[in-house]
């Protein structure tokens, strides 16, 4: 390769197509085939009343002499609705891309929630240091210590006692709020060790002196820093928060009956499991489980992709 | 090393304290503790009464240390929902689920650890990918589904296992096990693989991924140049070295198997302490959720204190000090 | 000498495929180490200096692989070698010595066990034996109380002492050649003095040669017969230690002396050569060194020097008079 003559730099695009992470991204297979996958099912789910044959939650448009019919392809199953029906007569398939609506609001909210909470209490607890961050850290060490099943249940188990007929908004608020607990501890961990890092460099004491606002500092220097290893971690934490809403909606305590999710819709189709009508159960299941394997196939690929050692 | 022992039973006690004031703060203001203790249908003077008799009126620190006081003898009160003695619950079906945690765990690092290893060393061989790409299945199966696919495989289609219960148990004074009975056995062997799953593929990558750095490391290059066998390579160095920081996140998953425990005996209708907190939960029943927070957070402590002894044990590092010389 | 080489590299290149293209990190390379020898290799970072003795004791790091040319052991070809044959050369007939004596010794085992692991793979001899053995090393290499130290772990032992342990480890097995790939950079200076001495005299006493390799040219001064220079993955200069430093016949290798600072000169700047070498990637055309050369013709920017007879020494370089007989 000749050397770059050095009369203009690219602009930011055309360096990051050059770069390695899109490098790595064209060559792995897995990579393309699981955002492919990812888009998919965010698309659908995201259009979902544009997108989906039918509406399910539309009592008008339910048949139920289409009830627990199989799926198209097995006899007896009608070609509109191609994954069969269940017990009320709503479509499968649109019953999925609605309940993967929910789950991935559900996913990314708290994700969002847990990522600002947690980046935010690192950097406090990095830049202030002291009995500040020694607090911050005894908690996330407690926190750390319980699974985070338990966390959420806890916190969900209060909710319902302390608001007995929860309104749907503050149901959901509530979920959120409670699987976003279970996160935040490993932002803050991360971003107060690369804050530690910056602060004690001399530009930052430097900055000081001359009397620039700390945070300032910490969001132009600090943040750029750790942006990777955080975007890397809320990928995961995205298929993390989707089967804990999954767990807590089967177990009957996640989001309320008027609106679910896949794990609502799972928990509904296993009554049906013994009398043979599969499709009920296996089709919301196998949903959950592809937007889960795809993220985090792509939060592992993006992982090794930033990691600079492995290149 | 007197002194790292006494540090961390510190670190317990305020464990355990916080824990048990949340579980407080739960039962005051949450819950009603005289419902709690009464049941639902008192009448006002006998509550107004218990009130005064419990000391309800009483400084907070005061109660607070009686709470902690009755917590430690393991008093919690009445179950809201079912009107027992929550103590008594929780011994009920401690067992069950501490004999499934038990398998699950075995499960998990029996096939973990060596698969894990396995995937390390044949690094780009075909086993190794198809055991990289099952692990990330497996952290991308939710438990609940896994136990629904097992139960649809072996007991519905194959109709080889049971779906439900614990089966035949034996009693043993205050214990009750399934492990001597085939028909108990027939009954452990679903759930207690749905329950290992989710550990197992973080294990097998825990240590696949501690393994490749290890091997990357000098001092396994300067092992290679002195000529040592493959075998003492890998065995000998490489393994101790990575099992070393393993131990550690190891023995704190296998901590959280019991409350994973939850989703799976709900799954498989499993009489143990994760059914009964379910239940707990949906009901509201504070007493029950208190309790079982206490003992989690005991079990907690205990496990992290035995792992914190064994890195000490197994790390000259950790035992010996560091000398001067030259 | 009039014995066959210990040790021969013939015009040997190892390359690195990476995504841009196929990076040539040892271009020709070739120089002989006789028995009992010491050898230094010198040359800047990236020089290649390092990669040269990963390929010699065949642990070179993927994707980086041997392109073309022959390593020969005591006459043996050893480069194409299945895996279990080169193992059994490692540590018998060749030993290593690495960098950083912090990291080159496993944390978790004591340095006895490492000692008698290395010693029982490839003698046959027994544990009571291995350890007689192991003693005898430590205390050869100047550690004090070796029966007692045995049984400790590495990080009980100071840096200068654990490259000494690091030292009886590589002489365990009784190699003829041991490879040193810069064994005193990370040590104290005052540190640095005692173990070059140390490897010296016991690579004399056990009759082993050594390579070693460094940036150092005070340790090649002070400690090898003859020297390598080595530029941009090339020779470009090699001959007894004593020419190279006073006579050198190539422009790099004058540079190099030159800059080195003289306790009893008085100079007002350091002199240094201009430039830098180039990065894999951008190799000129002809003599390597070519941009930077002021002595640099034509034929230099067009046409690649190969080792040429220059008196005491030999030098990649057109300037230099009489081109060696079949080089």
């Amino acid at each position: 390769m000749a050397v770059t003559p050095i009369a203009q730099t690219p602009g930011a695009l055309a360096r990051f197509l050059d770069g390695d992470v899109w490098y790595s991204f064209r060559s792995s297979p897995t990579a393309i085939v699981a955002a492919v996958i990812a888009f998919v099912c965010i698309f659908c789910s995201v259009f979902a009343p544009w997108v989906a044959p039918h509406n399910p939650f539309d009592l008008a448009t339910l048949d139920l002499s289409d009830a627990r019919l199989p799926p198209a392809w097995v006899d007896g199953g009608k070609g509109q609705y191609l994954l069969g029906t269940d017990d009320q007569g709503r479509d499968i398939l649109s019953g999925l891309m609605y309940g993967a609506r929910i789950s991935l609001l559900v996913g990314f909210a708290s994700v969002l929630l847990s990522m600002v909470v947690g980046v935010g209490l690192g950097l406090l607890s990095g830049f202030v240091g002291g009995s500040v961050d020694a607090f911050i850290m005894r908690v996330c060490d407690v926190m750390l210590s319980f699974p985070s099943i338990l966390i959420a249940l806890l916190i969900d188990g209060v909710g319902r006692a302390i608001f007995p007929d929860a309104h749907e908004t503050l149901a959901f608020g509530v979920l959120i709020f409670a699987i976003a607990l279970t996160g935040w501890v490993h932002y803050a961990r991360m971003v107060r060790g690369s804050t530690l890092v910056e602060r004690h460099k001399e530009y930052v004491q430097a900055a000081r002196v001359i009397g620039v606002s700390p945070w300032r500092i910490m969001v132009r220097h600090v943040l750029p820093n750790v942006l990777g290893p955080v975007l890397v971690l809320a990928t995961i934490q995205v298929a993390a928060a989707i089967l804990t809403e999954a767990t807590l909606s089967f177990l009957g305590v996640g989001v309320p009956p008027t609106s679910p999710s896949l794990g609502t819709l799972i928990r509904i189709g296993n009554d049906f499991l013994f009398s043979g009508e599969w499709w009920i159960t296996i089709f919301p299941g196998a949903m959950l489980v592809l937007i889960a394997l795809s993220v985090n196939l792509l939060g592992d690929w993006l992982r090794d992709a930033l990691n600079p050692r492995l290149r | 090393m007197l002194a790292f022992i006494l540090r961390r039973l510190a670190q317990a006690i305020v464990v355990m304290l916080s824990v048990a004031f949340i579980a407080f703060m739960l039962f005051q203001y949450v819950g009603d503790p005289v419902t709690s203790l009464l049941g639902q249908d008192a009448t006002l003077e006998q509550r107004t009464q218990l009130r005064r008799d419990l000391g309800l009126d009483a400084p907070f620190p005061v109660q607070f240390s009686r709470f902690v006081g009755n917590a430690v003898q393991g008093e919690f009160g009445l179950s809201l929902r079912q009107g027992r003695k929550v103590s008594a619950l929780i011994a009920e079906r401690f067992p069950a689920t501490l004999e499934l945690a038990l398998l699950a765990a075995l499960i998990a690092l029996g096939v973990g650890i060596p698969a894990g290893v396995y995937s390390a060393l044949r690094r780009g061989r075909f086993g190794s990918q198809l055991t990289m790409t099952l692990s990330l299945l497996g952290v991308s199966l939710p438990t609940f589904l896994i136990g629904i696919l097992l139960i649809l495989l072996f007991s519905v289609m194959l109709k080889w296992l049971p779906s439900f219960g614990r089966g035949d148990v034996v009693t043993l004074g205050a214990w009750t096990t399934g492990f001597l009975t085939v028909d108990g056995w027939k009954h452990l062997v679903l759930p207690a693989i749905t329950l290992s799953v989710f550990q197992l593929a973080l294990i097998l990558r825990l240590v696949r991924s501690e393994m490749l750095e290890v091997l990357r490391t000098d001092y396994i290059k300067f092992a290679r140049a002195r000529g040592l066998r493959d075998q003492a390579v890998y065995f000998g160095h490489a393994l101790k070295n990575t099992l070393v920081p393993v131990i550690t996140i190891t023995g704190l998953q296998l901590g959280s198997l019991i409350a994973f425990a939850i989703i799976t005996e709900t799954v498989f209708q499993w009489p143990g302490m994760g059914f009964l907190f379910i239940q707990a939960v949906q009901f509201a029943d504070i007493p029950v959720m208190a309790a079982y927070l206490c003992l989690i957070a005991l079990i907690f402590v205990i496990v992290n204190l035995i792992v914190d002894l064994l890195y000490f044990a197994v790390d000259p590092r950790l035992r010996i000090e560091r000398a001067s010389g030259h | 000498m009039s014995n066959a080489p210990l040790l021969e590299v013939r015009h040997l290149r190892v390359e690195f495929p990476t995504r841009r293209g196929t990076l040539l990190a040892l271009d020709d390379i070739s120089f002989s180490i006789d028995p009992g020898e010491v050898l230094g290799v010198v040359g800047e970072s990236g020089a290649g200096k390092s990669l040269t003795g990963a390929a010699i004791i065949g642990l070179l790091e993927p994707p980086g692989r041997i392109a073309g040319g022959e390593i020969l052991l005591e006459g043996q070809r050893i480069d194409n070698l299945p895996y279990d044959q080169m193992r059994a050369i490692r540590g018998r007939r060749i030993g290593a010595i690495f960098q950083d004596p912090l990291t080159s010794l496993n944390p978790l085992y004591t340095v006895g066990r490492q000692l008698i692991e290395t010693i029982r793979t490839h003698l046959p001899v027994g544990e009571q034996d291995a350890r007689a053995r192991a003693i005898r090393l430590l205390q050869e290499t100047g550690i004090p109380a070796p029966e007692a130290r045995i049984d400790q772990y590495p990080h009980q032992f100071s840096g200068g002492m654990r490259q000494r342990v690091v030292i009886a480890l590589a002489l365990a097995a009784e190699p003829k050649l041991i490879v040193a790939d810069e064994p005193t950079t990370a040590l104290d200076v005052s540190i640095q003095a005692q173990i070059i001495s140390l490897l010296r005299r016991l690579c004399k006493e056990h009759g082993a040669a050594v390579m070693l390799v460094t940036h150092d040219m005070g340790v090649i001064a002070e400690t090898c017969d003859r020297v390598a220079v080595l530029y941009a993955g090339r020779v470009a200069e090699i001959g007894p230690v004593r020419s190279v430093i006073h006579q050198p016949r190539h422009p790099y290798t004058s540079g190099l002396m030159g800059s080195i600072p003289a306790m009893d000169e008085d100079r007002e700047q350091l002199l240094q050569i201009d430039g830098a070498m180039p990065r894999l990637h951008a190799i000129p055309p002809g003599c390597a060194f070519n941009p930077r050369c002021p002595q640099a013709t034509d034929r230099c920017r067009r046409e690649r020097p190969d080792l040429m007879d220059a008196g005491a020494t030999r030098a990649a370089c057109w300037q230099v008079s009489v081109p060696a007989p079949g080089a």
